[in-house]
């Protein structure tokens, strides 16, 4: 839903996003134009896309605290808001979002769900059913709690959304 | 310490608050608020509060269900509740969990309810390293202050004062000067905490019953690492918290930080079903793959994934602390709908000016902290500030589950009014103050709680009285007895009071009058503001209405807003009784003073019956609501004045705003070609007494100075509230009320 991804990249714009959209052809360049190295990762679990070696997919705790940037897949993403959600796995997708000051997140087309309402539909089966953890993230890391409002606090400061397009909407 | 000395002492913390922390605590609660009105605004926030409200009025019902759910759920994932009955119960629990993990140190993301329970203090004792990493926390922790504010604890700090801090405290290589600096140094400290320490520390803004999930709502990255970094995660929180169902949360993650700051949704909105499946990190082993490390603590159970769940530990600490209590209590049950926004504090005038330090008792702040105070601390700890709400009732409007706040303080009030001892003064009052309370109760709130008997004893001994009432002496002694501050003018009572003007008239009543209008004679504008009583009387009439100003007795607003929830019963029984007649001849009632025609609509609900009530709040309109309904209905609205382009200043009360009663004022004004600013000031400051009492004095001012300011160039200034025309007058000279612009018989 082409309307769906226009509202998914005005919201994150309007959050202090970075978006870019591609295409499965044109992925490995936009990625690498995403990330900034050193960089970590955690392997995509998809048959069309996957990491550069550049990306370190399986992290010593030195190499996520030295990281410049952090490339995750998500769980799903809720276009009103510009939200990535973000799962709790064994793989380490929570660390790899969080310790590095930017945060790459990949989100296929597919993945894309409107708004609140669908997002908890999404939500009630994982976390009721499947009792699994994840975090809805809108945009960076802030606070204003030292008298102006400052990004990458405790998280990123930086959130890049690398956002492949569907196949059927291309063509 | 007499109640003098004590008004004095209060008088003196206010003043103190309102040279160093108002200014910033004003400035960042004031943009927290605008920022609420902007998110919510196109936005059906009325819907989801209900929804918000009927979740949490169920979930509260269903407590002891769903806290055994909870246990079920949470044990099930592999974690442990624990259900503390008290703040040492807590407490106890949580060091052992240290001492059993062996642990040495403690990172805690932010949450209200370990400061309910003094945690850090116990741990601390206990030998413990606890740190505090929301930014906010770390910076009252460093500066060992209480929080001003349930969200932004550090909110009364400017930069500058924080630099000073850190900069004494922790000596940096290089000075610390702006934001930046500053959130930069302390994320770095505090990131080393967290990557050392044993144990992470989350609250738990929502509790999942079927899942075992927590819910946490955060702008920072802290409670994140703090709740995965550790192999050991507590999570505490008031057992209030708890949800049935993930679906339950919806309308909370759509509400919660449109209410708090203004975001359409917070940076993070972390639903945790712990222990989660992430591997926990051990920075002592930098160069072992996170997934291949051991986690520390508990065995694997050989499924492979040993750095994940397995090697986690989770502990729920749901704590009890008189909230079980509060259940029980019909007036304070609603206390636990509160989901800890902090909208009530922003959207109040008096909070903007004092913040928390004033505003507040052991632990929470703002308006519904009385409610929270009086359940877990005690009434003591609510009656240090319970007098700062007004009852100008804006935090209705802010509130997103809807929780009436301001009756909250007025029932707190009532209990502490009934706890007190007698005083040496009762003698002094108790002749001139009719009410149904008992012997004991503050002779400030006893003489502002009957100031309808002192307004007609007054008005029938005018102009002596008001003479004597000006002399130094009779001054010195309403100051000593009943602490009124001798910089206001005291309202001079009229003789010439607005029944007898009516009954004195002889204007034929129009015997075709379309409509029948029973004109309230409310206290103020019978005795007081008598010229606006008249205006009103001759645009209903010019309109085409039939006006009677029969006897009916004061409305019971006065003793309600000092907590003397029986006398203004009694007054609303009173009222009830005789309006009945009028009611049953198919009239309608007209209220001029803003503060009784909310009353009618709003209060009166809880004093009388149902039927009582619905059949006052049906037939009761605001002067300028019933002017409009006529104008709509086909009157001429040339028989009023017109303003030929005139520009007038306009500042709508408070109450009448809540029950959004203003546009009708500021409607029929553009109509009659006044060119009409409203203020967008929640309060004048004034509220009834609270402008008169010697303690509030320099507060009121500080905030009715505000409005004046926004008001510094307005050619005409009206306001529709006796109270707020008290304050402007005191502040920029005569004001006015709308009603009187469009007197047909104005010159
Ligand atoms: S009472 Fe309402 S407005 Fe105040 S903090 Fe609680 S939820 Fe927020």
């Amino acid at each position: 839903m082409a309307t769906s991804l226009t509202r998914f990249e005005d919201a994150l714009v309007d959050h202090d996003c970075d978006v870019t959209r591609t295409s499965v052809a044109e992925f490995d360049g936009a990625l690498a134009d995403a990330v900034r190295e050193p960089a970590v990762g955690v392997a995509l679990d998809d048959q069309d896309l996957s990491l550069p070696a550049a990306v370190e997919t399986d992290p010593t705790p030195a190499q996520l605290q030295a990281a410049a940037s952090g490339v995750t897949p998500v769980a799903f993403a809720v276009a009103d808001h510009g939200t990535v959600a973000i799962p709790s796995t064994a793989t380490a997708v929570e660390p790899v979002s969080l310790y590095p000051d930017r945060h790459v997140a990949v989100v296929r087309e597919e993945q894309l769900v409107p708004d609140t309402d669908a997002a908890f539909d999404e939500l009630g089966p994982t976390l009721a059913r499947e009792r699994d953890s994840v975090i809805m993230a809108t945009g960076p890391s802030a606070t204003g709690d030292m008298g102006a409002l400052v990004q990458g606090v405790h998280g990123p400061s930086e959130v890049h959304v690398v956002v492949v397009e569907s196949e059927v909407t291309q063509s | 310490m007499s109640r003098s000395d004590d008004r004095q002492a209060k008088a003196a913390h206010i003043r103190h608050l309102l040279s160093t922390e108002s200014e910033t605590i004003h400035e960042n609660t004031g943009h927290m608020n605008s920022e609420r009105y902007r998110a919510i605004e196109g936005f059906d926030y009325d819907a989801l509060r209900d929804e918000a409200r009927a979740i949490k009025e169920d979930a509260i019902a269903r407590l002891p269900e769903l806290i055994e759910q909870v246990k079920a759920s949470v044990e099930e994932n592999g974690g442990t509740v624990y259900v503390a009955d008290d703040a040492a119960d807590a407490n106890r629990y949580v060091e052992d969990v240290m001492a059993d993990r062996d642990a040495e140190t403690l990172v805690k993301s932010k949450s209200m309810t370990t400061e309910e329970l003094d945690l850090n203090d116990h741990l601390g004792e206990a030998g413990y390293d606890v740190f505090e990493t929301d930014l906010g926390e770390f910076v009252i922790q460093v500066a060992e202050e209480a929080p001003s504010h349930i969200v932004g604890p550090g909110l009364h700090k400017s930069s500058e004062e924080i630099a000073d801090l850190f900069n004494a405290h922790f000596d940096p290589d290089e000075d610390l000067a702006t934001a930046q600096d500053l959130t930069r140094f302390a994320r770095d400290y505090l990131g080393e905490r967290i990557r050392e320490a044993d144990v992470g520390m989350t609250g738990a803004n929502f509790v999942v019953a079927e899942s075992g999930t927590i819910a946490l709502v955060t702008n920072e990255g802290n409670a994140r690492k703090c709740a995965v970094t550790p192999d050991t995660h507590v999570a505490v929180a008031g057992v209030e918290k708890i949800l049935p169902t993930v679906a339950d949360l919806q309308p909370f993650s759509q509400i919660i930080a449109k209410a708090a700051t203004g975001q359409d949704v917070p940076q993070y909105f972390s639903l945790l079903t712990p222990p989660v499946d992430s591997p926990t990190l051990d920075f002592d082993e930098p160069d072992v793959p996170i997934t291949e490390q051991s986690g520390g603590g508990a065995e694997g159970d050989g499924d492979g994934d040993s750095g994940g769940s397995d090697a986690r530990d989770f502990h729920l600490v749901l704590v009890d602390n008189g909230r079980f209590a509060m259940r029980e209590d019909d007036e304070l049950r609603e206390t636990l709908y509160c989901i800890r926004c902090g909208a009530c504090a922003n959207s109040c005038s008096n909070f903007q000016h004092v913040g928390g330090h004033a505003f507040g008792g052991e632990t929470y702040t703002g308006g519904i902290a009385t409610g929270w105070e009086a359940g877990v601390h005690g009434l003591d700890s609510a009656g240090e500030f319970n007098d700062l709400c007004t009852g100008c009732t804006r935090c209705v409007d802010a509130c997103p589950v809807n929780i009436d706040i301001p009756w909250i303080n007025t029932v707190v009030r009532d209990r502490l009014n009934r706890d007190e001892a007698p005083s040496e003064f009762d003698f002094l009052v108790e002749g001139l103050t009719p009410d149904e309370e008992p012997g004991g109760l503050d002779p400030q709130k006893r003489l502002f709680g009957n100031v309808d008997t002192l307004a007609k004893l007054g008005s029938a001994t005018a102009p002596v009285s008001n003479w004597i009432a000006r002399t130094r002496p009779a001054r010195l002694l309403v100051e000593r007895v009943a602490g009124v501050d001798p910089r206001r003018d005291l309202p001079a009572f009229r003789r010439d009071t607005l029944r007898k003007w009516a009954a004195d008239r002889d204007t034929a009543t129009p015997t075709d009058a379309g409509r029948e209008v029973v004109l309230y004679p409310d206290l103020y504008t019978n005795y007081v503001q008598v010229e606006r009583g008249k205006a009103a009387v001759r645009v209903l009439e010019a309109l085409g209405c039939a006006v009677r100003v029969p006897d009916i007795p004061a409305s019971g607003r006065a003793p309600l807003s000092q907590g003397m929830v029986s006398t203004a019963r009694e007054r609303a029984e009173a009222v009830s009784e005789a309006l009945t007649p009028h009611l049953d001849a198919g009239r309608d009632v007209v209220v001029v003073e803003p503060s009784d025609a909310a009353l009618f609509r709003r209060e009166y609900e809880r004093l009388l019956s149902d039927e009582e009530f619905d059949r006052i709040a049906g037939n009761s309109y605001e002067i300028l609501e019933y002017v409009y309904g006529l104008l709509e209905n086909g009157a001429d609205a040339d028989a009023l004045a017109a303003g030929e382009g005139q520009s007038v200043s306009y500042h709508s009360h408070c109450q009448q705003r809540t029950m959004d009663l203003a546009v009708y004022t500021e409607a029929v004004l553009s109509d009659r070609e006044f060119d009409v600013r409203t203020s967008d000031q929640e309060c004048c400051g004034m509220a009834g007494s609270f402008g008169y009492k010697s303690q509030y004095y320099e507060l009121s001012v500080s905030v009715g100075a505000e409005l004046a300011d926004q008001f510094a160039d307005a050619e005409r200034v009206v306001a529709s509230g006796t109270s707020c025309m008290e304050q402007l007058d005191d502040l920029l000279g005569p004001t006015r009320h709308p009603v009187e612009l469009l007197d047909p018989a104005a010159e």
